[in-house]
């Protein structure tokens, strides 16, 4: 930073690398967002906007509980397990009203990420053996309690899923809270900072006295939580539970969002903002290569060129 | 991303450091703990084989052996390539995707002879396996990350290859190619005895050769390993090329046993296989395993699959849940062992 700013040199590399390092990505959504009204025709109109929002809004979801756990040095494979759970849920219990099927799949969430927490803080499992466990065991549970998709009729879910306020459906609604929500966690709450601490070192935080079993069970909870949300919002937005392939890949989709978004993999640093451009991001690099009528392929190809660009760029952010 | 996890579990209460434990009188229970550790799975493989042949008439049949040998056979061989990737530390994710293309790309290449339909995937695969190698390596970017990007890579260009999965391509009837995937051997299949082989030689490179030592050594403690002068970054960039290669081989034998290559095949994978090297006693942060245990952690798995079969009344569904148990189950008793023998 000192040699950074001892250099007076018109053009500094630098800088320019920390910048990058710092808003690549909003930059890269920017872009992609002046490319897009430049060559792609009905870019620009707010039925547009309302898409590709609510298209993102799931996997923002997601992605922000997988910041949090990659903040502790940790990673969730278990995310779209638990989505299909909570699809299997809703669907059993919603003769019974929305706000007790809410409660159902709440404590399955629950369950799933204290059993993740329990196996990483308390076992000391690694987080991606942990985790994997419940990926193939988590789905598998989905499918005992739903073996296929069930189309739900329940007007209120419906409308969790389809209505809007002064035209924002509800789907971006509750991804812009809960974003803030975690962002102010992470930023302005003790929690946050001890979830920080275990992430640069976990000895260190062990020997400084803090929570960490408890920080550590608490994080992998909300991941599952947040999981289960974005879960029922799919499923409220499908009018269908599809356990066979909701949340298919999610967990992969969510690293991505985070890494991108420039949140490194070796924890102690969290970016939310980043987390939410992130997905962004890919959303519309996909949407931009479907609209051009580029074929699936190349998207899964551009895909993976942004992830190893971004995480090249974002190099020695973290640790070491 | 596993590289740097390596840090124990640090308990508060008990901040004694552990060479006040008590060093004599355990050597006899941690050599039980490694014991178990290495050859726990096989145990488990033996029990649940014994229970089923006594409960099951149509299990310990010559039929269903040799159905379960040939059905666990590509994913032994996936297996293989990632027991090595994991004893460095490291992970590959992208050998799900390696599979489906190295299938496709033997199908579409046995037009133009045998040749080129093995030496075409083992290729295309190979070179995906460096590529990822030299990320891993050279940029020191995580292997997590690396392998992710690689999985959706490979799967993009297999999708490309098919005209987005429309188009499969078939194997001639009768071509050497159909005879290495569906003939046999005295009386075991082609590919089973494929992956015997490939086993034996895996076992000995890396009991028996400097390559295998230094994978040991990069897994164990990478800095130490650079420090001795094992040549780190190209141990990793083979591993991860031997892994891409295995998961090529292991989709080209696919094609040939099924006369074709499937393009939906290989999604998920990356994850069986990575089980069947953790319950076969392969630690993911690296440094010690041993290729026999992968071997029977696809054969517990597979023998798991089978029981749940052969209980008709059971839903498949089920067998996703006992192997996500199961695989729990193991990993606790795992790291628990090994938490026991750091502590002695």
């Amino acid at each position: 930073m000192a040699e950074a700013a001892l250099r007076s040199a018109p053009f500094d590399r630098t800088r320019l690398v920390q910048w990058l390092q710092a808003y690549g990505v909003y930059a890269g959504v920017a872009a992609l967002l002046v490319v897009n009204t430049v060559i792609t025709p009905h870019f620009l109109t707010a039925e547009n906007f309302r898409t590709q929002a609510v298209q993102v809004a799931p996997v923002i979801i997601v992605a922000l509980g997988m910041a949090l756990v990659i903040g502790t040095e940790g990673v969730d494979l278990s995310v779209g397990a638990v989505m299909a759970l909570a699809a299997s849920v809703t669907a059993l219990y919603l003769g019974y009203g929305l706000l007790p099927t809410l409660l159902v799949v709440a404590l399955f969430a629950a369950g799933v990420g204290l059993a993740n927490g329990a196996l990483v803080a308390f076992v000391g499992v690694q987080p991606i053996v942990a985790t994997l466990a419940l990926m193939v065991g988590g789905r598998g549970l989905a499918l005992v309690l739903l073996p296929q998709l069930k189309d739900l009729r329940n007007p209120s879910l419906a409308s969790l899923g389809s209505g809007d306020v002064l035209g924002v459906p509800y789907l971006i609604l509750i991804a812009a809270a809960l974003a803030l929500l975690v962002a102010f966690a992470v930023r302005r709450t003790t929690f946050g900072r001890q979830l920080l601490a275990i992430g640069d070192s976990r000895p260190a935080a062990q020997l400084a006295g803090l929570p960490v079993r408890r920080v550590l069970i608490i994080v992998y909870v909300v991941c599952a939580l947040l999981a289960a949300v974005a879960g029922v919002l799919a499923t409220a937005r499908l009018q269908a539970s599809d356990p066979t392939s909701l949340g298919n890949l999610m967990e992969l989709s969510a690293i991505t969002a985070v890494v991108v978004g420039g949140t490194p993999l070796t924890g102690g640093r969290v970016s939310i903002g980043g987390t939410v451009a992130g997905a962004v991001l890919i959303q519309l690099l996909t949407a931009t290569l479907i609209k051009h009528d580029l074929p699936p392929s190349w998207t899964q190809i551009a895909q993976a060129i942004v992830i190893v660009a971004a995480v090249y760029a974002a190099r020695g952010r973290g640790k070491r | 991303m596993t590289t740097t996890n390596t840090d124990a579990p640090v308990t508060p209460a008990r901040t004694e450091p552990p060479q006040h434990a008590h060093p004599v009188g355990s050597a006899r229970s941690e050599r039980l703990s490694a014991l178990v550790q290495q050859h726990g799975a096989l145990a488990v493989l033996l029990v649940v084989s014994l229970v089923a042949s006594f409960s099951f008439d149509s299990f310990a049949t010559g039929d269903n052996f040799s159905n379960m040998a040939t059905g666990s056979a590509f994913l032994a061989i996936v297996a293989l390539g990632m027991t090595f990737v994991i004893i460095t530390g490291g992970i590959d994710l992208s050998v799900g995707s390696l599979f489906a293309l190295g299938g496709v790309l033997a199908a579409w290449g046995s037009r133009h002879g045998t040749m080129m339909a093995l030496l075409l995937p083992l290729a295309v695969c190979g070179s995906i396996g460096v590529v990822n190698g030299l990320l891993v390596a050279r940029s020191r970017l995580a292997p997590f990350i690396v392998t992710l990007a690689a999985m959706l890579g490979a799967r993009g260009l297999m999708l490309a290859l098919t005209d987005e999965g429309a188009d499969t391509y078939l194997i001639g009837k009768g071509s050497f190619l159909a005879e290495l995937g569906q003939g046999s051997t005295l009386g075991l299949a082609n590919p089973v005895w494929i992956t015997l082989a490939l086993f034996a030689s895996g076992a000995l490179v890396l009991r028996r050769t400097r390559f295998g030592q230094h994978v040991y050594a990069v897994g164990g403690n990478e800095d130490a390993a650079a420090l001795m002068g094992a040549p780190v970054a190209r141990t990793k960039i083979l591993v991860y090329a031997l892994s891409g290669l295995l998961a090529g081989l292991a989709g080209a034998l696919n094609a040939a046993w099924l006369a074709s290559g499937v393009t939906i095949l290989g999604s998920g994978m990356e994850l069986e296989a990575i089980s069947a090297v953790v319950i076969g006693g392969t630690l993911l942060t690296g440094g010690l395993g041993q290729v026999s245990g992968s071997l029977v952690g696809v054969l517990l798995l597979k023998v798991i699959q089978n029981v749940i079969n052969q209980i008709g009344s059971l839903d498949s569904s089920y067998q996703q849940v006992v192997s996500g148990a199961f695989l729990a189950v193991v990993v606790v008793a795992q790291t628990w062992l090994g938490r026991r023998r750091q502590l002695m």
